[in-house]
């Protein structure tokens, strides 16, 4: 499969990459990861990160329903309010993280991951049908289109092309506007660490905003730099730092779940609030390595002589200049400072436990 | 894709000249992306042709670097160590990897011209 977007990436030398069924782009000839990095994090970039998945919930108690599949309470949203939230099982599991936009009083879009869009749909069809006749869930990810706008000059890039004022915007928030001429949801988010906007259109719509936006010269950015920034900002990434086997509070996303007030209810929250008490096995830690040794994901981490766990994510970072690595460890060993060491090809390279996030803008 | 005719190549996408001079081609660069970091052998360090005797390691991804030759390493590039970037610049000039004593005995190597079909370019 492709994006509305997909020919255009493969005229303009990207490398292209599979993910979740997609053909996307990781980079692009001339430019390479570390140069599409320095772009979002100095100046601006553009994704096509139309993979992702959008499902709409709509009904009379969509908010309610929604309240009790989702972590973070998204009933609290006001209509053009948006919040990142934890989708989770019984057992306290994540099903998946997701970003839930509040459209009106009873229309929310959850935009989910792509490789999860179909095991999401099923499951929030299954957690509607608890309460008959609440709300109806629709997989819109299909006719629908993302194009990410990052960096600290991205304000700047769309301001002009937008009939809204989109400076107003707070982190988070988002409008109905057109832009350059076409109907979009324009919202205040991204998945950089960066300033920026994600533009959902129409897919068959796609490509004259992209190509409007290619002629101002904002340069289009892969998702090998996505990644590389994502995990600077320590921003998790599902199947590697969530699964079905990591829960939130082990991924250290405890202020995106609703545990305690009123109306806390979701699905997990039980299995969760058991998990606080207990105390934490396993966290997620950051590890920075000395210059030359590039962690992977799969690493083994250790202490002594003893493997400890593994890495979660890892790779260069193209601000720090070294080794990144997230890593989930025995509580224990999660303290900043901690000294561990990281298996790379055989050799075990010293890694020190580091705060997190690893980069924070200015 | 440039794969010049004065040296041979191996199936692992490495080359080695008449010097005994070895690196990765452009093909592989170009494959591997931004190379970050190369991993090199200790000079007068005896390896067996095919056998892992260094890394490349590129923002997205790591390669072994697999000898083309067996023999032992005289001298290795330096350069590398603060400017990894020459391997995506010059693979084949400037971003050569190590260098083996006269003597070294190739193995498994191919023209110019094998490699090429055997990496679907045309020479």
């Amino acid at each position: 499969m492709q994006t509305a977007i997909g020919d255009w990436h493969r005229e303009h030398g990207a490398r292209m990459t599979e993910f979740a069924g997609y053909d996307m782009p990781l980079f692009y000839q001339g430019q390479g990861i570390l140069e599409e990095h320095r772009l979002v994090r100095e100046a601006v970039g553009m994704f096509d990160v139309s993979h992702m998945g959008e499902l709409l919930v709509r009904g009379p108690k969509a908010a309610e329903i929604l309240d009790i599949v989702l972590s973070n309470q998204p009933s609290r949203l006001l209509p053009g309010q948006a919040i990142y939230s934890l989708m989770c099982a019984h057992d306290g599991g994540t099903v998946d993280d997701l970003v839930v936009y509040r459209k009106a009083q009873n229309t929310f879009l959850l935009v989910v991951n792509a490789a999860n869009r179909s095991s999401d749909f099923s499951w929030i069809k299954a957690q509607l049908a608890a309460i008959p006749d609440s709300a109806k869930v629709e997989d819109v990810s299909l006719e629908t289109a993302l194009i990410a706008v990052q960096g600290p000059r991205a304000l700047q890039v769309l301001a002009p092309l937008v009939d809204q004022d989109l400076a107003m915007l707070a982190s988070f928030q988002f409008v109905n506007a057109s832009i350059a001429g076409i109907p979009a949801m324009i919202s205040r988010t991204g998945y950089t660490g960066e300033d920026g906007f994600e533009v959902y259109l129409k897919a068959a719509e796609a490509m004259t905003l992209w190509g409007r936006l290619h002629q101002l010269g904002v340069p289009a950015v892969g998702l090998g730099a996505r990644d590389s920034l994502r995990l600077e900002a320590r921003l998790a990434l599902y199947g590697h730092e969530l699964s079905r086997t990591i829960s939130p509070l082990e991924a250290g996303l405890t202020r995106f779940v609703r545990l305690e007030g009123k109306g806390a209810s979701f699905i997990g929250r039980q299995a969760l609030l058991r998990q606080r008490e207990r105390g934490l096995d396993f966290r997620l830690a950051g590890l920075m390595l000395p210059a030359g040794a590039i962690p992977r994901h799969g690493y083994r981490v250790g202490h002594g002589t003893v493997t400890i766990g593994d890495v979660t994510s890892g790779g260069f970072s193209p601000t720090l200049k070294q080794g990144l690595a997230l890593a989930l460890l025995p509580t224990d060993y999660t303290r900043p400072g901690t000294e561990l060491w990281v298996m790379i090809r055989g050799k075990r390279v010293a890694a020190r436990v580091a705060a997190t996030p690893f980069y924070r803008r200015k | 894709m440039n794969i010049p005719s004065d040296r041979q190549y191996t199936a692992e996408h490495e080359w080695i000249d008449a010097q005994g001079r070895v690196g990765i081609t452009d093909y592989a660069q170009d494959a591997l992306g931004d190379v970050v970091f190369v991993e090199l052998p200790q000079v007068g360090l005896r390896v067996k042709a095919g056998e892992a005797f260094g890394a490349v390691e590129s923002v997205k991804s790591v390669s072994d670097l697999f000898s083309p030759a067996s023999g032992v390493v005289a001298a290795v590039n330096q350069k590398l160590v603060d400017q990894p970037e020459l391997i995506n610049q010059d693979p084949y000039g400037e971003g050569w990897i190590v260098k083996f004593e006269n003597g070294w005995q190739g193995q498994d190597l191919m023209s110019h011209s094998e490699y090429g079909r055997q990496i679907g370019g045309t020479v």
